[in-house]
């Protein structure tokens, strides 16, 4: 049993509920323990650090507090623009003047040896995917998948160290472990337009639609991500993309939590399938179900 | 204050809070070429980092593409100069808040003036606070109305917003880190 110090962040309860589920019914079945920060606040993505890096880094620090205090060592996030804050944040201790600045923020000391790490990580450590490929009772092997890592997860490289930033992949390894193919496509790491989601809607619009006509071109039957934003943006506004005469999308786009859970053979329901505005469930009518065990 | 003064007080503020010395840019425009709102912007990234170097933080400032870049780390990843641009736009984005600089495209101000109200508040989102308070301050009402009723089944948002209970820690937080930018700017 592995444990692990874990922040949601405010989307895994709110737009990106099925991230939440997904991950925790996939860590369940694993054996990997997540123990949720108590109180925990907003890191402030994306607004905080582009407005005022100090708010950012105090907003972070409090949660660091909070990790260390749970007496665990390594901090699971799932949400790729939370994780990218906590290592920006980590990054930024490194040097003492800034540290003691976001310490006076803070209000209090502020950990050093707080190892944080993706969610996806954690499951595409190569002795996890074994576990996975081991355990699959419903093997993905009709799919084919776009495997989208967005900007946070692998950017800057100095900073997360995670993976390759112009081509990483983790997620390509875990999809594979499911048995599905991971489809070669060129926007693995291009950028969805983010927070720019209320205020400039058609450039989002835009990149968004940019990156489904790139997974369908490549014959993508859907998309798998790691990144709330990501996923609201491309599944929430294909309707807006539609309407706007961009391009006529009907591509799931899943939480690579999502397609582990289904391999696995976790219900639907359990892993909040029904919660997309894209329809989920007709893909995966592909994937022959067969009882676990 | 004139121009000249006001221009030489953001660089300094920029350069010291970001880190990065914009003389290290030599140009090479790999950030403009990555960069995925380059259509839509005015001054690309490569544009704003000369106009740093020009002593022209006037030009930074006022330009849309300070407002619409949203931090995607393309440029800072393919830098030979290993110059930090997304820390520079943050870095000008917070001068231009901290002396009441109207921003060139509001709607993504207002959009982080209501995301950090609050978190302030609350200590966590509150999407329909968010998206009531955006469409208000924005005057476009109807945006992503079209979503709400979707969201809403899905329970994707919920009516009722989620409490941090150390509302207090997370406000003190704020009022530093803001006192600080204040202070720093107006150095």
């Amino acid at each position: 049993m592995t444990a692990y110090a874990y922040y949601p962040g405010c989307t895994l309860h709110g737009t990106a509920v099925e991230y939440g589920l997904s991950t925790e019914a996939v860590c369940r079945a694993l054996g990997i323990e997540l123990h949720e920060l108590d109180d925990w606040n907003c890191c402030g993505a994306s607004s905080a650090h582009a407005v005022n890096p100090w708010l950012a880094h105090g907003l972070v620090a409090r949660n660091m507090r909070l990790a260390r205090a749970t007496g665990l060592t390594e901090l699971a996030i799932p949400c790729a623009a939370c994780f990218a804050r906590f290592k920006e944040t980590q990054h930024a201790l490194g040097d003492p003047k800034t540290a003691a600045g976001i310490e006076e923020i803070a209000g209090g000391a502020v950990p050093r040896d707080l190892t944080v790490v993706p969610l996806i990580a954690i499951l595409g450590a190569p002795s996890v995917r074994e576990k996975i490929r081991a355990a699959v009772v419903r093997p993905l092997a009709a799919l084919k998948v776009a495997p989208y890592y967005g900007c946070l997860l692998t950017r800057p490289p100095e900073v997360v160290r995670f993976d390759d930033p112009e081509d990483p992949q983790t997620l390509d390894e875990i999809l594979r472990a499911l048995g599905a193919e991971a489809v070669s496509w060129p926007g693995k790491t291009a950028c969805c337009g983010s927070s720019l989601a209320l205020s400039c809607t058609e450039v989002v619009l835009d990149l968004s639609h940019r990156i489904l006509a790139w997974a369908e071109e490549a014959g993508a039957d859907a998309v798998a991500t790691a990144c709330p934003m990501c996923h609201s943006n491309l599944d929430m506004r294909q309707g807006q993309m539609r309407r706007a005469g961009k391009g006529d999308h009907h591509t799931p786009v899943y939480y690579f939590t999502e397609l582990v859970g289904v391999a696995l053979g976790i219900g639907a329901a359990e892993l909040g399938l029904s919660r997309h505005l894209v329809d989920a469930a007709t893909v995966l009518e592909r994937v022959p179900a067969r009882a676990r065990g | 204050m004139p121009a000249a003064v006001e221009s030489r007080d953001a660089l300094s503020f920029v350069e010291a809070t970001s880190g990065q010395k914009f003389a290290e840019c030599y140009q090479c425009a790999k950030c403009a070429a990555g960069c995925p709102l380059g259509r839509a912007v005015d001054l690309s990234p490569q544009q704003i980092i000369r106009a740093l170097q020009l002593g022209q933080a006037d030009l930074a400032l006022d330009s849309r593409g300070l407002w619409m870049c949203v931090g995607c780390q393309t440029c800072v990843t393919r830098c030979p100069c290993e110059v930090d641009l997304p820390r520079v736009m943050d870095a000008l984005r917070a001068y231009a808040l901290a002396t009441r600089r109207p921003a060139a495209l509001r709607e993504v101000a207002v959009f982080h003036r209501v995301f950090l109200e609050t978190v302030k508040r609350l200590g966590r989102v509150y999407e329909v606070g968010l998206i009531g308070g955006f469409n208000t301050l924005s005057g476009r009402l109807f945006d992503s109305v079209d979503l709400a009723w979707p969201m809403l089944v899905r329970r994707k948002i919920k009516p009722l917003p989620a409490r941090v209970r150390a509302r207090r820690e997370v406000a003190g937080i704020f009022a530093r880190a803001e006192a600080r930018r204040a202070k720093e700017a107006a150095r």
